[in-house]
């Protein structure tokens, strides 16, 4: 009797430790090689193509004139603030500001979105009020708070300049100097800023990367049980769509004051997240410092706003490790660098 | 004279009522990759009479929305996730134009005949 529990005992021992020794080779195995699956470089590898359009092919002479327009402060009232004086190539052709600021130094409501891959976006600005990068770019120009510049003022400035008349007539021969050629030029210019290669697209490709293990569990997680591809799906991780992700200092009506349905109220454009640790501060009133700040956020699930939070938006019960995984992949999205030169500017006569 | 008409008049549109919700249709319009499609397939453009009933169910892992602001019909049916389903009846003539707010690229016209 005592003999057969004894034997009862040492056969369960056994197979406990079979059991644990299976389980251990199967995470090791499992952590030591996450590799992708065969949709991933499908998925998320950017497509080689950049969207154009038909009326404003990309040619090396308007992308050279669009570069000057967009380095150029004589764009602005002031004769002081270029667009790349917000969108700045070395600070992720963001600013690194909570939000931007504009004409007369004016702190404006919202955060400079970058400009990375904007030709693959399907609505511009934070809350998607114009379809086209032509007619975004007029946009802040325009606009008294940014850079408040009359755009008929403008064309006359610009027809003075001799060097601008031989450049956008090389570049759009049947259009001269225009509002609708500036527009085109500084979208043409705009469609070659577009993200390279990160550590997270080499591995995608099966090449030499410094993709960690915590990175490859992170980017698991991103798909999983951290629910971020609901919004942050595709290549350029945003879905063109519109979210409320409940942030907790959102007084801003966004989306809705374009289109006024419920869901829309307090929601803004899922940004793009390629290179994103190099676009902090964070969200659309640039509330969140730090990456770590905005996976807390997620985590928290979020608060309700103006009667409104994304159904998508839930609590995630990550751990510590989770979290480091989920930030070690977004920093895994940090395209190689890439050097940016200014041109020398047309002078006036 | 006059209860003939009446009943006349009652019968014709009890006649009217029912065959209208006889032949009105059903349909089911998916959600599926961000695309509006019938049938798995991407559709841009859908027919249908007047009284007919379209069932929008969302077919992707996200939520998605339901909305008109069209003349013909002004809906908006809320998010609601995979698998759900809300239904709307046409029951004016004229061109509808249903979008998902939360993803614009999601367009459909509808012709309701």
């Amino acid at each position: 009797m005592f003999n057969s529990f004894i034997r009862e005992v040492k056969q369960r021992k056994a197979t406990v430790v079979i059991g644990s020794l299976l389980l251990f080779t199967i995470t090791t195995a499992v952590s030591a090689g996450i590799k992708p699956s065969k949709d991933d470089a499908m998925i998320y590898l950017r497509p080689d193509a950049i969207p154009q359009p038909a009326n404003n092919r990309i040619t090396a002479e308007r992308v050279e004139l669009g570069k000057m327009l967009f380095f150029d402060p004589r764009l602005s009232g002031s004769n002081w603030i270029s667009c790349g004086l917000c969108h700045n190539p070395a600070l992720g052709w963001s600013d690194g500001l909570k939000t931007a600021i504009g004409h007369g130094m004016k702190i404006l409501e919202r955060s400079t979105p970058t400009i990375l891959n904007t030709a693959y976006q399907r609505l511009q600005f934070w809350d998607g009020r114009e379809r086209t990068l032509e007619k975004q770019a007029l946009g802040p120009i325009a606009s008294m708070g940014e850079m408040n510049q009359n755009l008929d003022e403008l064309v006359d400035e610009l027809k003075a300049v001799p060097g601008y008349v031989k450049l956008f007539n090389e570049a759009y021969p049947e259009d001269g100097i225009s509002k609708s050629s500036i527009a085109k030029a500084i979208a043409s210019f705009e469609r070659t800023i577009v993200s390279q290669d990160s550590d997270f697209d080499l591995w995608l490709k099966g090449q030499k990367s410094n993709m960690t293990e915590s990175a490859k569990r992170g980017f698991q997680l991103f798909q999983g049980k951290a629910r971020c591809v609901m919004c942050h799906n595709g290549f350029n991780f945003a879905d063109d769509g519109f979210h409320n992700i409940g942030l907790p200092n959102n007084k801003d009506e966004g989306r809705y004051k374009i289109k006024p349905v419920k869901v829309l109220k307090g929601a803004f454009k899922t940004p793009t997240l390629r290179n994103v640790a190099l676009t902090a501060p964070y969200m659309h009133n640039g509330e969140f410092e730090t990456l770590k700040e905005v996976i807390d956020h997620y985590n928290s699930g979020g608060k309700r706003n103006m009667g409104n939070l994304d159904p998508n938006m839930q609590k995630l019960h990550l751990s510590k490790k989770e979290k480091a995984d989920l930030l070690a992949f977004l920093l895994s999205l940090t395209s190689e660098p890439v050097e940016v030169s200014i041109p020398q500017l047309p002078v006036n006569p | 004279m006059r209860n003939y008409k009446v009943t006349y008049l009652f019968v014709i549109s009890l006649f009217v009522f029912f065959s209208s919700a006889i032949s009105a249709a059903e349909y089911t319009i998916g959600q599926k990759d961000k695309q509006f499609v019938k049938d798995g397939v991407l559709i841009e453009k859908f027919t249908i009479k007047v009284g007919d009933k379209i069932n929008f169910q969302n077919q992707d892992p996200w939520f998605h929305n339901v909305f008109s602001l069209s003349d013909v019909k002004t809906f908006d049916l809320g998010s609601y996730p995979k698998g759900e389903s809300k239904a709307v009846v046409f029951d004016k003539a004229g061109l509808a134009e249903v979008e998902c707010a939360i993803h614009p690229q999601m367009f459909l016209e509808i012709e309701v005949k």
